[in-house]
């Protein structure tokens, strides 16, 4: 055999911690993609063997049995048959067992084995138990299951170089020897066989731990369990606003810095004004929301990483039945409050089809952390600061009914699409409870980083480049001495045809110029904003260009118009990357069209409404 | 012996005493969508499994549950946990 490169493929059940090996065996250089045609996440990275050679790691999502019922398991089944276009078939299989759970894995793990494919188990987690009061045999198991059982602890990286070794060890013998594949046997005998190696494999056990079943009784209590999670939330959402604050104020200040900086450098031309009101203000003024999606992101993690995220379904089940849904789609719900595109992808692990898509269609109206500068902007501008309650503020209030409002449309819109196009039988709910774990910060930084990456790079290219089109559709054609550069523009144009659309719930130019370019992410709307109220005021007079965006919102905008504004943004799909993945997740067209319909119908009816309300009121 | 399908008599799972130690007898996988049976086997909850049902319902439904299953813990409707009869087992009377 002369293969460039070994492969080899972690297999596994759910909850096995095949990630956190994953993470052990190959540090931070991981290369996450997708397969090709499908949506499923390929997370590979590279193992050094004992011999300094390297091998292709890849860590395939979890499953119970090679029958397929999911996108992801339907993956985990092709590579593992070599199937899969674009994956090499793995030449050594790593099983990965969860010590504490082993009559139950061992059921998926005979499946695998019984393909023949030369296969290494990784007897995972024997820390938790033997914590758990387990005792296990290795070489038992070893001789029942007929290949190397190496046990280790992933987040210790206890065990990691045998199983490196092991590895290596089962990749040789193929070339020699190559296994023949064993005989078939049904799942009750193989669940039966399970039962055996299990009591075999177990020296001794104590009662079951109490620990996990003494949280439950708290955390799953039907009556203290509810109020625990919401609790929770609370928090949560309470810190991305205020403990980012000091971290989002010391970025504002480092990017009106840079700003100030390059005036001082160049000398002043329409390029110095391109880096200033363009790239710097525009790309500043969303970076700046970089530590509240972290801390969104480290609260997500963190329940998953804990085993929390079940509950946190389990206890949800009950509500989003009521909407046709299932506790499934909480996650991804629950995620697409930091991003949709993040949620949509999670929703995969929905089994049923027609719950994926309505999951994957209401997704967008979960308040995104990028309606969050809009918001704040806005809010800031408009709404008092004042207490209307011991310790609730005016400000804060409107921007809790902001995510109520988007959380009471999706439910609503959920509703009638279980009734309409998703129609269906009811979906069940049938999911595993993972133990409890401390998450271990390695694995907690990592993946805050990834999300952070995925941030930053979209910052700096797709952000970028919108701002700086924008900014040279405001600036060309130049304006005639007198006229406004605005007017003059064709930006100016376009917003003034899009006006007459827009004009009847209350948008000005402004407005529907914001409007456009926040199509490629809705946070541009505030840079758009930025850079359009910086565009047109006066060349000379940098004390009129230094007026906070907000006086200068409140110079231009009434209240009425400002609630429109606010109400669109609830509803609006404006993020071309949302729309992109959704295509990429329903397979063409037919959702995304119809996604991007509803909710522009929704997002003009709320903000027409909001408008002729607020004006007949006699808000001012 | 309890009857194995169809018994009006025997108790269904979602009926079970949280904490009471019980033996599937028999499910009748007929009234389960097809996928969610294939699932639930594969999670070992078919025939002969051992069970104990942990947790039932938020506020006052009774829905969704989790049940034990070896050292494992699964979330389940009510609707799958009714298509499957279960009888006791007594500590005295071991496997």
């Amino acid at each position: 055999m002369t293969r460039a490169l070994t492969v080899a493929a972690l297999v596994g059940n759910p909850n096995a911690g095949k990630s956190a090996l994953f993470n052990a065996l190959t540090g931070a250089r991981q290369k996450i993609a997708n397969y090709p045609g499908v949506t499923v996440e390929r997370k590979a990275g590279r193992l050094l063997l004992p011999s300094g050679e390297p091998v292709e790691l890849v860590d395939l999502p979890g499953s119970y049995a090679l029958d397929a019922t999911s996108p992801d398991e339907e993956v985990t089944r092709k590579v593992i048959m070599g199937e899969q276009e674009g994956q090499a078939q793995p030449d050594v299989i790593v099983l990965v067992l969860d010590s504490s759970n082993l009559e139950q894995h061992l059921v998926f793990a005979q499946e695998v084995i019984e393909l023949g494919r030369p296969t290494v188990v990784a007897l995972n987690m024997v820390d938790l138990a033997e914590r758990d009061g387990l005792t296990l045999d290795p070489a038992a198991l070893q001789s029942a299951l007929g290949v190397p059982v190496i046990p280790t602890v992933a987040v210790r990286r206890r065990g990691l170089d045998a199983l490196a070794v092991a590895i290596a060890a089962a990749r040789d013998r193929v070339n020699s020897d190559p296994p023949a594949p064993r005989p078939h046997i049904t799942l009750p005998e193989r669940r039966m066989q399970a039962h055996e190696m299990a009591r075999a494999a177990i020296l001794s056990e104590t009662a079951r731990h109490r620990l996990h079943a003494r949280l439950d009784r708290v955390l799953l209590h039907p009556w203290a369990g509810p109020p625990i999670l919401f609790a929770l939330l609370f928090v949560v959402f309470q810190a991305v606003f205020s403990w980012a604050t000091p971290f989002a104020d010391g970025l504002e200040a480092a990017v009106g810095l840079l700003g100030d900086l390059v005036k001082a450098v160049m000398p002043p031309s329409l390029l110095r004004d391109l880096v200033t009101e363009g790239v710097i203000a525009g790309v500043g003024s969303v970076v700046v929301f970089l530590p509240q999606i972290v801390i969104l992101f480290f609260f997500i993690l963190t329940m998953e990483a804990t085993g929390y995220m079940a509950r946190a379904a389990f206890l949800m089940d009950r509500l989003m039945a009521g909407v046709g849904l299932s506790g499934r789609s909480f996650i991804p719900l629950l995620s697409s409050f930091a991003c949709a595109i993040p949620g949509i992808m999670a929703t995969r692990s929905i089994t049923d089809p027609r719950d994926r898509l309505t999951t994957i269609l209401i997704a967008p109206m979960m308040t995104c952390s990028a309606r969050l500068p809009v918001y704040a902007v806005i809010i800031a501008a408009f709404i008092p600061d004042r207490m209307v309650g011991p310790g609730i503020g005016l400000q804060g209030l409107v921007l809790f009914a902001l995510y109520v409002a988007g959380i009471i449309g999706a439910m609503v819109v959920a509703l009638v699409l279980r009734r309409s196009v998703t129609k269906g039988a009811a979906s069940g709910f049938i999911m595993e409870l993972p133990k409890y774990q401390l998450p271990t910060v390695k694995d907690l930084a990592l993946g805050l980083w990834q999300r952070a990456f995925v941030f930053l790079r979209r910052a700096g290219t797709m952000i970028f480049t919108v701002t700086v089109v924008l900014w040279l559709l405001l600036n060309f054609p130049r304006a005639e001495p007198g006229q406004d550069q605005v007017d003059a523009s064709i930006a100016g144009t376009m917003a003034n045809g899009l006006s007459v659309v827009l004009g009847p719930i209350g948008f000005n130019r402004d407005m529907s110029l914001a409007v456009i370019p926040a199509m490629a992410a809705r946070e541009v709307a505030v840079s758009s904003l930025a850079t359009t109220y910086a565009v047109s005021a006066p060349d000379e007079d940098e004390d009129a260009a230094a007026v906070a965006l907000g006086d200068q919102l409140r110079a231009h905008w009434t209240l009425p118009m400002a609630l429109a504004f606010l109400a669109w943004f609830v509803f609006a799909p404006q993020c071309l990357a949302t729309i992109a993945v959704a295509r990429r997740e329903t397979n063409g067209w037919k959702w995304p069209a119809f996604m991007l319909g509803y909710l522009f119908t929704l997002a003009y009816l709320a903000a027409g409404a909001t408008f002729w309300a607020a004006s007949a009121a006699g808000l001012q | 012996m309890l009857a194995r399908y169809g018994s009006a008599t025997g108790v269904t799972l979602d009926l079970l005493p949280i904490g009471t130690p019980a033996r599937i007898a028999a499910v009748d996988w007929s009234v389960l969508v097809a996928e969610e049976a294939r699932r639930l086997r594969a999670l070992g909850l078919d025939v002969g499994a051992r069970v104990t049902l942990a947790h039932r319902g938020v506020f006052l439904g009774r829905d969704p549950l989790a049940v034990e299953i070896g050292r494992m813990t699964v979330a389940i409707r009510r609707v799958h946990a009714r298509a499957m009869q279960v009888e006791p087992i007594t500590e005295t009377a071991p496997a």
